[in-house]
């Protein structure tokens, strides 16, 4: 057991691991957000709990930056050791004939998503870190709707998060059965799940564009 | 046909190689991709070159000897193949096509188009055998039952030839492909299991220490298998490495 992490199996494993732990949050983030949509007030109410339950805040939020950290790290590490793996290229190399574009390229689509964190978490996270632990104020009663509607009048923003979300969902076409083929899933279940994970790739991106793109044009207060 | 054949040419494992610039005319579509090497290696020796070294043995697609990475693809353009059974009727009059050894660090080049893959004979020599006494008062095999799903799939994982295209067309060098063929094989059967924690855990260690690349799921060594080998195989090898690993 205490070698497996130094394996190449172990790693994967490790990767599959904390990728359904971020397509889990991935999931809930939508769903909080999409109540920006339908509701601010409970919009209001859902921020200010995640924002300040001392669970979510020391125990879960703690988790999903180790996380995030791991699954990007690793995917760095993991790409340097397979570049190693092939000191020569191929002079000609058809890669489109036996695999996809987006499983060739995880570790571009991967670093446009560690870019878009780093501008996310500037708009959102590291104010309300600032404001909550630095400037000691309280949130009761914020409006964080307010907040967030804001932010996308900007059109410029907005056409950042709409290609980071193209970038998310090529990730996860990859990424979703991966994940599953990586931890031993492959069975007379893997058709279906391939089908949701397609789904699952292309509906909450894009349920986080139409939110966006919802803000900026409608930008109901 | 008349065709352009870029070609890797390597004196030995120390030399940088490059690749060189071959015509070659009249090519029958009829020939097999190895016949028309051949045709350009009496060229070479006619016009005292030095012929291009390239591995066969079979030349019936089961000896897993032949090699070479045409167009960009193990094994060429063909599905389900190996090279001495891709013919020429798959290229068109006047094509270009590079042919290049398969490339990766655990492959060293000796020689041209040949690499050295004893990496998988290190691979199978950790593990991937069951320990019979043949003393004379051995089971036979028949004797004992075995699922026919689990048969079925135990024989596909062992039409395995080694060839190696799965570790040239993976964009990481990986061999995952032939390993998990190779644990799954056994791990299916009833014979397997008795050695079954051991098997996964060196042959994985191996395979790790020879270089080869990770694994990530793009499928590319399923495709150019000339075997047909699943990544169920694949899938398996990471389940029975996880109970070895949590066993042992």
């Amino acid at each position: 057991m205490s070698g497996i992490l130094n394996s190449s199996i172990g790693r994967k494993f490790a990767m599959a691991l904390s990728a359904f732990f971020l397509m889990f949050f991935l999931l809930q983030h939508f769903v909080i957000n999409l109540l920006s949509v339908i509701s601010p007030e409970t919009f209001n109410e859902v921020s200010y709990f995640m924002g300040n339950n001392p669970f979510v805040q020391f125990l879960l939020q703690p988790v999903l930056l180790i996380g995030v950290l791991f699954h990007f790290i690793m995917g760095f590490v993991l790409e340097i050791k397979n570049r190693k793996a092939r000191q020569i290229s191929y002079a000609k190399n058809n890669g489109g004939a036996n695999s996809s574009w987006m499983s060739r390229n995880m570790i571009w689509s991967g670093g446009a998503i560690l870019l878009f964190m780093i501008f996310h978490f500037n708009d959102f996270w590291v104010p309300e870190i600032v404001e909550k632990y630095v400037e000691g104020k309280s949130q009761l009663g914020k409006d964080f709707h307010h907040h967030v509607v804001e932010m996308f009048l900007d059109p410029l923003r907005v056409g950042v998060y709409v290609l980071a979300f193209v970038f998310l969902a090529l990730h996860l076409l990859h990424g979703f059965d991966s994940a599953f083929q990586s931890v031993g899933a492959n069975n007379k279940y893997t058709k279906g799940l391939k089908t949701f994970g397609k789904l699952y790739a292309i509906l909450v991106p894009l349920g986080f564009v139409f939110i966006a793109l919802y803000h900026h044009f409608f930008h109901i207060h | 046909m008349n065709l352009t054949l870029k070609i890797w040419r390597q004196k030995n494992a120390n030399d940088k190689g490059k690749m060189v610039d071959y015509q070659i005319s009249d090519v029958s579509p009829d020939m097999s991709f190895l016949e028309m090497l051949d045709v350009l290696n009496e060229q070479l020796i006619n016009k005292g070159d030095d012929p291009v070294a390239f591995d066969h043995d079979c030349r019936e697609g089961i000896c897993g000897m032949c090699s070479l990475y045409i167009n960009g693809e193990a094994h060429g353009p063909d599905r389900g193949v190996t090279t001495c059974q891709l013919h020429m009727r798959m290229f068109n009059d006047g094509d270009t096509i590079y042919i290049e050894p398969f490339r990766a660090s655990a492959f060293p080049v000796v020689k041209d188009l040949i690499v050295d893959r004893s990496a998988f004979d290190r691979i199978q020599h950790a593990g991937g055998f069951i320990s019979v006494n043949t003393s004379g008062n051995t089971i036979d095999a028949n004797a004992i039952p075995v699922e026919k799903h689990n048969a079925d799939k135990a024989f596909e994982a062992a039409t395995c030839i080694g060839c190696g295209a799965c570790v040239a067309t993976c964009k990481n060098s990986s061999a995952m492909l032939f390993v998990g063929a190779k644990v799954s094989q056994f791990a299916l059967l009833p014979q397997g299991q008795v050695e079954a924690t051991d098997r996964v855990l060196n042959m994985v260690k191996q395979m790790d220490e020879e270089g080869f690349g990770n694994c990530t799921n793009t499928g590319a060594c399923e495709v150019e298998c000339p075997k047909g080998i699943s990544l169920e195989n694949i899938a398996r090898m990471n389940q029975e490495y996880l109970k070895a690993s949590l066993k042992g």
